[in-house]
Parts: structure tokens; C-alpha cells; sequence
């Protein structure tokens, strides 16, 4: 993308991003103004949050339960409203 | 050597980028350019080109195809006019930010609407700051040799930026002229293969094109357009190395017996030739008369059009296109250039040839006389139309 720091100066010709994936570096998570709250004792372990997450950033723990990784989550919610169980609430950022 | 034959200046055209060693061709057909794609799809079919020819769906598409063929690293060329160059907009700036180097020649036509297949310039007026580099030639000849120019300098590492190659719809598309034909081996000692900055290479990925938010954008833009005025120094050395291989000289303004003269014309595109015939006949008298041509439009060369204005009392400008509500796009970039001078000619705009209108000879010999009264007296008009009835 750029040789050194991102000014105008160290561009690569047109912008061209000739290291892949690093799309991984961008925050997503930073204009999120709730965030999902699992509640263990009523997860099924059913994933349906993982596959239903657009980002995908919800992960799975080694207890096999789920949790979402805040530097890519938009707060969108979708997890929470798929959960068969309601195990997962959106919560104020600053709530908790 | 090259050989001087009489053809038609879009199979001029043709026979340039054929000489180029074009890899990949995606066009539309669209009056007055059609010849163009034409006489190229017809060079492929019998096997005197060893192009892919992609006869897309429309000029969106052509322009598009042409994109992906630049990113993946082969010569590309395309060729338009008026209203296929509007369809073509969206994807011109994807070209330009992008850094692609393909070559478009642009036939130029009128927008429509009353429907005009004729020539004007508003078709490349509309698209002027989408980031091309844009030349106009005024004759087949510079149509040919602009064409090889476009890939050289478009195609070099330091500048990697499409190129506009401008000739007028009819009044130069579709004529018959002399025209000196490169040979082969002039061509490619002119004309190095195509070696990008970047390609879209599997076994090497890299992503053009992509998300830019606004921690980002700005300096993108500024790298652009920083790179694109850089551009003129390559620009120059390609106009040099042309001139040693093929003996023809050219530059970004160019001037016809512009020493000396109280009054300069002022002109872009073919009809600068009247204009020329009416220099020759107005010095044979002893006027001081003469004549700029803008020959890159895009990056536009303020100073150089300083330069060759500087002592001349009265400049009259004649554009081809109207630029709704304001001034007229060549006269606007002249009082823009001209403005920081402390000595500076008294700036006249006329507009006319719209639509496939000539402007003969009487008519630019009205204007001179005509913009030396208004120039004395002061234009209280944005500009006045040639032959309007």
C-alpha cells in the first residue's frame, strides 16, 4: 500500500494494496454503539450466532460456547435476534 | 522506413495501434468513431493482428473490459465518441485512480440532446477532470502519432495514467489523407512492450481498486493528481524521442507564426487549420497575426500557454463546447492561467462549430476583427456564438 507512513507521498501507483489480507488491520468495531452479551446458562451451543454473524467475528470458545471478537463487531444485533434461545442481549457499550 | 499512403484517419488510427502491439481491444461502435473498432475488429479476423477483440454490449462494458485487461497487465485500447463516452463516465475515473494506461481515441461528437452524430467538444469537455492525460490531434497524421505517444508515455512506470487521444468527428474521422505510416521496427525501437507497476497475478495477489474511507481518501486523491502533473516531464521525453525516430515535432502548446503578433488566435482540435489559412493570409498583408494550439488539454500546460502569449495584446479564444452557466471550458483555463501575469492580453471568447458546425475561413477572419473591437471595448457577453442566426 504505502512505503513507510500513509502520507500522499509513499503511495504504490493507484492505491494498489500489495499485501493481502491485511484488511484485517481495519477496525470495524469502532462506530458500534451496543454490543452482544451471551448468557452461557441459556446457550445451546447451536452456533446459529456464528453462521449468521455478517462480519464473521463471532468466535467459539473451547467450552464451546461464543463470543464476538469487539474489534471487528459492528454491533448490528442480528445475533442476538437469531438466537433460538435469547441467550444473547445487546447491551450499551458503556453499560458494561 | 515509413511509407506516405492516402487513407481514411480512422484506419490511420487503426493501423497506429495495430503498429503498437495492442493485446486487447474492448469497444462499442458509436458514430463517427465506428471505423475505428471497425477497421481494428476486421485486422483481428484476418489474423493481421494478434489482438483479442471483445465485442462488449456497450461502451460501460468496453470501458470496464478495458479496466480488467490493464489490471492484468496487457496493452489495452478502446475508442469512443460523444454519448459512449458519457456511458463510459462512471469507469473513467476507475481507470485514472487506478493508474491504468489504456488508450482511447475519442472521435470527437456533440451530446445529445436535439440526437447530433456531428462533432463538437462537449463529449471530452464533460470528462475533463476525470484524471486522463488528453491530447487533441488536429489532422490524421498527428491522429497517428499521438495514438503511439498515448501507449509510450501513458505505458511508462514513472507516469501510469490513461490517455485521451482527441480528433474530430467527421471534419477528421472520416477524411482521406496523407498519412506518414510507421514501419514495424521504428514503432518498436519507439515503443517498448508494456511492463506495469502492478498486475493482477494470482501466484502474486494484489488488490487495486479498493475501499478507500476517509482516514485514507485525500491522500490518494493528492498522490493522483500530484503524479499527473510529475506526468509532463515523461510527456516531454516522449515527444523528443518521437521527433528523433520519425521527424515530426510536437508539444503541449504550439504556436503558428506567433512570433511578433499583437493578436493570437487561440484553438483546440482540427479547426486550428482554418485558422492557420487565415494567419497566412492576414500576415501575407502585414498583420501581426498568429495563432496557439492546445495540444494537451489534460494535465492542462498553464505555464507553457503563459509563454507563448507573453507580449501579445488580444487573445481570442474559440471553444467547441459551451460549459453551462459559466465560461466556456478552453477560455475558462486561459483566463485561469493567465490571470497571476502582471502583463497580460485582453481575453475575447467565441464559441462555435457545435454540432458538426464549420467555421470557415470569413468566420475566423470575423473573429479577429471582431475580438480586437471587443477586446478594445470590453466583452460585456460570456462569449459570442460564431453564425448564430
Amino acid at each position: 500500500m504505502a512505503d513507510g507512513p500513509l502520507t500522499w507521498k509513499n503511495f504504490i501507483g493507484g492505491f494498489v494494496v500489495d499485501k493481502p489480507g491485511n484488511a484485517a488491520e481495519y477496525q470495524t468495531g469502532g462506530w458500534r454503539s451496543q454490543k452482544p452479551v451471551w448468557d452461557n446458562t441459556k446457550c445451546i451451543k447451536c452456533g446459529v450466532c456464528y453462521i449468521y454473524c455478517p462480519e464473521p467475528c463471532i468466535r467459539q470458545t473451547a467450552e464451546g460456547y461464543f463470543e464476538s471478537d469487539l474489534f471487528y463487531c459492528k454491533g448490528c444485533g442480528i445475533c442476538a435476534r437469531e438466537c433460538w434461545t435469547n441467550a444473547i442481549k445487546m447491551v450499551q457499550e458503556e453499560e458494561v | 522506413m515509413s511509407h506516405r499512403t492516402g487513407l481514411e484517419v480512422s484506419h490511420a488510427a487503426a493501423e497506429a495501434v495495430k503498429l503498437a502491439r495492442v493485446e486487447v481491444v474492448a469497444a462499442y461502435p458509436i458514430t463517427p468513431n465506428t471505423h475505428v473498432p471497425e477497421r481494428i475488429a476486421e485486422m483481428v479476423a484476418n489474423g493481421e493482428l494478434d489482438a483479442e477483440f471483445i465485442p462488449v454490449e456497450s461502451e460501460h462494458s468496453a470501458m470496464s473490459a478495458c479496466v480488467g485487461s490493464s489490471a492484468a497487465g496487457a496493452r489495452t485500447f478502446t475508442a469512443t465518441s460523444g454519448q459512449g463516452l458519457e456511458l463510459m463516465h462512471e469507469v473513467m475515473s476507475v481507470a485514472s485512480s487506478m493508474r491504468l494506461p489504456i488508450v482511447l481515441s475519442l472521435a470527437n461528437r456533440a451530446l445529445s440532446s436535439p440526437l447530433s452524430v456531428w462533432g463538437d467538444h462537449s463529449d471530452v469537455m464533460a470528462i475533463r477532470d476525470c484524471g486522463w492525460i488528453q491530447v487533441f490531434a488536429e489532422n490524421g497524421q498527428q491522429t497517428f502519432d499521438l495514438l503511439l505517444w498515448a501507449f509510450r508515455v501513458g505505458e511508462d512506470p514513472r507516469v501510469s495514467f490513461p490517455v485521451i487521444v482527441n480528433f474530430d468527428g467527421f471534419h477528421v474521422t472520416h477524411v482521406i489523407e496523407p498519412v506518414f505510416i510507421a514501419d514495424q521496427a521504428e514503432v518498436d525501437r519507439y515503443l517498448p512492450p508494456f511492463k506495469p507497476n502492478a498486475v493482477l497475478d494470482p501466484r502474486r495477489p494484489v488488490t487495486m481498486g479498493a475501499y478507500g474511507p476517509p482516514f485514507i481518501y485525500s491522500e490518494t486523491k493528492k498522490a493522483q493528481d500530484f503524479a499527473l502533473h510529475q506526468a509532463k516531464e515523461v510527456m516531454l521525453q516522449g515527444f523528443a524521442e518521437f521527433e528523433k525516430i520519425f521527424g515530426r515535432k510536437y508539444n503541449f502548446v504550439e504556436t503558428y507564426k506567433a512570433e511578433g503578433a499583437k493578436v493570437l488566435l487561440m484553438v483546440i482540435g482540427s479547426f486550428a487549420e482554418t485558422a492557420m489559412d487565415l494567419v497566412d493570409k492576414l500576415r501575407e498583408k502585414g498583420e501581426a497575426v498568429g495563432l496557439v494550439r492546445i495540444r494537451l488539454w489534460r494535465p492542462f500546460p498553464q505555464e507553457e500557454l503563459r509563454q507563448a502569449v507573453r507580449g501579445a495584446e488580444t487573445l481570442i479564444v474559440l471553444d467547441r463546447a459551451i460549459s453551462f452557466g459559466t465560461l466556456a471550458p478552453v477560455v475558462s483555463e486561459a483566463k485561469a492561467a493567465l490571470y497571476p501575469e502582471e502583463k497580460r492580453p485582453k481575453i475575447v471568447s467565441f464559441v462555435g462549430g457545435l454540432g458538426g458546425r464549420d467555421i470557415r475561413l470569413e468566420e475566423f477572419e470575423y473573429m479577429v476583427k471582431r475580438g480586437i473591437e471587443l477586446a478594445q471595448k470590453g466583452q460585456e457577453e460570456i462569449y459570442e456564438t460564431i453564425g448564430i442566426r
